[in-house]
């Protein structure tokens, strides 16, 4: 009688967990290309956490307080590793709805991820697209602060050179018109009238005339 | 009495005002593409044979008329002869045309410059879609830094038909640019003599560090064997040389006024036959140095494309067939392949169609130029290598300097002439000059920012300039042998510069490159001629790839006037003089 029930009750197990079966998941695992040399060996204690990690994601759920290890189910490991896997209701006659099921695993992907060090990408649920996390978008844009930043630099830069050239410009109005090249280059300002420097005779005392003047002997010795 | 004209401040200045315009985006991305067309390695045999038969001799040839006549372009030819001022206003105008698209190229560098201080770089990641499931789907089709370029950056519009509106922050970026410009112009050569300084050589600082890191890519070997072998039998393409010729030609920069202007601030005693021979040599040397450093990026983009193909093929074989994790590797992919054909023959036929076939020799095919060559490929290198934000900031930089100091040279050839003509320059001050040509280009150049703006972009890339400098160049060089004379030029050039003309510059200038630039227009227009209409890319957003269409009317037409609207300046100003002085002797006649 027991042999009978205890086939019943796999036979059963065995309906409801299944490749295809309705309100089952193929979960994909790529242990090796997340963790390389780290890479730990799937094996029935890896089954059990992840059972674990089911039945905890299924009790967030309100009314599946009760869910229990036991009433999930996995099927057909391979060596990918990938599996099947169902969750039954207490009664284990019946599986529970995949839409609950799909609702209650994308809420936790993340701890259920973590427990096995692994991502969305190498943890594959599949008919359970994962949710993207957004990309940070900040409040002003990056790249507005730093044109901002350049423009107003240039903005300055050309400020302060159009005054400049402008100040310079006055400068040289101010002189008197009619300058010729050479005088162009001369450093002091000393005012032109007819060609001759008009500087003011009692300032500099005089102007020594070089050419009558060559030594000190003025009068030729007798 | 006249104003003394300003002078470079030394000929290192001059040297590298020259570098800076001659060094520009064409040596970073059309000689890569040019050479690995014509045939890798032996591409560099007719590029130097064209750079020392018609590269140098004109080069020379230009800064000596610059330097001679003293003036802009348009009185340099007014002074050989006044029926030939048309072509220093061709030259302008072609200038003109070409300042106004060529900043915009600053502008999209500007954006990327400042999209790259973010973490991840905008366009390594696609975005989401709606409901966060997946991503983006025009992105998925294509790829993300394809996605980022065409939709972010240009929101392209599907034909050049539908115009749009005019982006914001594409013209942001287009007015940042020509601030910029104003800035480095605003003083003359006081100002334009110090920043080409840092136009000139940061670039070489950038390119020396990305050989470096080029070099050390994973997969970089890869692209420098396959791209610098060289196949011998393209020298036998006639097309190969012509495009050597082409490309010396243009990426000199010869027959816009630009070097005819910056010569013209030199002393008159300065050598510009040696300066001519640097500048031609150090413009070829970098172009081969600029396309190790992208063939060694090509080679590590197309290696990482292919190692991910052939990831992909292992993971889909893996999850069909539930092999385990790991199995699969490179190395004994077909052996496994060929196992699984024969063991699950069913299984296997039914996920055959989406096997690709992995070849690292079609990565590496892939050519590409111009824009699609500095904003998707090389983003797309970038993108994989660590710390990818200090490279895509030095990339950015550098193009930035390389597009700024082409910039400069472009804007010399336009403000010189006008500041040298007395009508204007006695009414304007030169920064209320250069400041009013930097305001009407930027404000046609808002153009290039609309949703069709790339379009536009392309048009005045392929068009603007082609046709009409090969014939400026042409008139330029007989009208300095035969117009002027070649023996009062050599005389001239011996009299200012102290050195007598060698007999090779004089057979040069007097037949062989005027006839090497013969073949070449012939060349074109036989070629345009012969296509027939004109088509361009268009960028289908539902299929995320570029579609060819035809060019509308209009745009044929927009086309036509600008070629007409440069090469005719030359027969039309030639007229108006003609009648103008007939008019004139016609006036001064009764009194005889």
């Amino acid at each position: 009688m027991l042999w009978l029930l205890f086939f019943l009750v796999t036979a059963i197990h065995a309906e409801l967990c299944q490749p295809g079966a309705e309100n089952a998941f193929k979960v994909r695992l790529s242990i090796r290309t997340a963790l390389g040399d780290k890479a730990y060996a799937w094996d029935t204690n890896e089954e059990y956490l992840f059972k674990a990690m089911v039945a905890f994601s299924m009790r967030k759920v309100p009314n599946r307080e009760a869910t229990e290890i036991s009433h999930v189910l996995l099927c057909n490991v391979t060596q990918r590793v990938s599996f099947w896997f169902v969750v039954t209701d207490p009664s284990k006659n019946h599986t529970l709805p995949a839409v609950e099921v799909q609702s209650a695993i994308r809420m936790n992907r993340n701890r259920i991820n973590n427990a096995f060090s692994l991502n969305d990408q190498t943890l594959e649920f599949l008919k359970i697209p994962s949710t993207l996390a957004p990309p940070t978008d900040p409040s002003v844009p990056i790249w507005i602060i730093i044109f901002g930043v350049i423009f107003c630099i240039v903005i300055v830069a050309i400020t302060l050179l159009i005054l400049s050239g402008i100040r310079q410009r006055r400068r040289k109005n101010k002189e008197p018109p009619e300058v010729d090249d050479t005088e162009d280059k001369c450093e002091n300002m000393i005012t032109v009238e007819n060609g001759i420097p008009c500087d003011p005779l009692d300032m500099k005392g005089g102007h020594i005339n070089e050419a009558f003047m060559t030594e000190d002997e003025r009068l030729t010795p007798l | 009495m006249e104003k003394a004209r300003p002078l470079w401040a030394n000929p290192l200045q001059f040297v590298f005002a020259c570098i800076s315009y001659a060094v520009g985006l064409g040596n970073v991305w059309r000689f890569p593409y040019l050479c690995q067309m014509y045939g890798g390695g032996s591409f560099l045999v007719p590029y130097i044979i064209m750079l020392i038969v018609e590269g140098m001799p004109l080069l020379y040839l230009e800064l000596a008329v610059g330097q001679r006549m003293r003036q802009g372009s348009i009185g340099a030819f007014r002074t050989i002869s006044p029926y030939l001022s048309g072509v220093g206003v061709a030259s302008v105008v072609v200038s003109f045309f070409l300042a106004m698209y060529y900043n915009v190229i600053n502008a999209w560098a500007f954006w990327y410059l400042f999209h790259s201080f973010q973490d991840p770089l905008p366009w390594s990641v696609c975005p989401l879609n709606g409901n966060r499931t997946g991503y983006d789907e025009e992105c998925e089709k294509a790829s993300s830094t394809q996605y980022f370029w065409y939709r972010k950056t240009l929101n392209i519009s599907p034909s050049i038909q539908e115009n749009g509106s005019v982006q914001w922050e594409p013209a942001l970026c287009l007015l940042l640019a020509w601030l910029v410009v104003y800035l480095c112009i605003l003083r003359g050569t006081e100002s334009t003599g110090k920043v080409v300084y840092f136009t000139a050589s940061l670039p070489y600082c950038v390119l020396i560090i990305y050989l470096v890191r080029g070099l050390t890519l994973h997969g970089a070997t890869n692209g420098l064997m396959y791209m610098f072998t060289p196949k011998m039998e393209q020298l036998a393409n006639p097309k190969a040389w012509i495009n050597a010729a082409t490309q010396i030609f243009f990426s000199l920069g010869l027959g816009f006024g630009s070097l005819i202007a910056f010569a013209s601030y030199n002393e008159p005693s300065s050598n510009c036959q040696k300066h001519a021979i640097i500048v031609s040599l150090i413009n070829s040397s970098t172009s081969i140095f600029a396309s190790i450093v992208t063939f060694s990026i090509y080679g590590f983009k197309a290696t990482f494309n292919y190692e991910n193909c052939l990831r992909k093929v292992s993971l889909l074989l893996t999850n069909t067939f539930d092999l385990e994790d790991g199995f699969l590797t490179a190395s004994n992919l077909e052996q496994v392949k060929g196992y699984l054909a024969s063991a699950y023959p069913s299984k296997y036929s039914e996920v055959f169609p989406h096997i690709k076939n992995c070849s690292l020799e079609s990565e590496l095919d892939t050519a590409v130029q111009g824009t699609g060559l500095a904003f998707i490929v090389y983003t797309e290198a970038i993108k994989n290598m660590e710390v990818s934000q200090l490279w895509s900031v030095l990339y950015f930089f550098m193009l930035l300097m390389l597009g700024i100091g082409s910039m400069l040279g472009n804007t010399a050839a336009i403000l010189t002439p006008l500041t040298d003509s007395k009508i204007i320059s006695s009414h304007l001050p030169k920064e209320a000059i250069s400041g009013l040509v930097c305001l009407i280009s930027c404000a046609i150049g808002m153009v290039f920012t609309t949703e069709a703006g790339n379009y536009w972009f392309d048009i005045f890339n392929d068009y603007a300039a082609t046709l009409s400098l090969l014939l400026i160049v042409l008139v330029e060089t007989i009208a300095v042998c035969y117009v002027y004379g070649l023996r009062r030029f050599e005389s001239d050039l011996k009299a200012m510069t102290g050195r007598a003309l060698s007999w090779y510059w004089k057979v040069m200038w007097a037949g062989v490159s005027p006839l090497l630039i013969v073949g070449l227009f012939v060349f074109y227009l036989s070629d345009y001629i012969l296509t027939g209409t004109l088509k361009y890319q268009a960028w289908e957003a539902s299929q995320g790839q570029l579609v060819t269409k035809d060019y509308p009317a209009y745009a044929l037409a927009a086309i036509g006037l600008l070629v007409a609207s440069s090469t005719m300046c030359i027969p039309l100003v030639a007229l108006g003089i003609f009648v103008l002085r007939r008019l004139k002797t016609g006036d001064a006649a009764p009194v005889a």
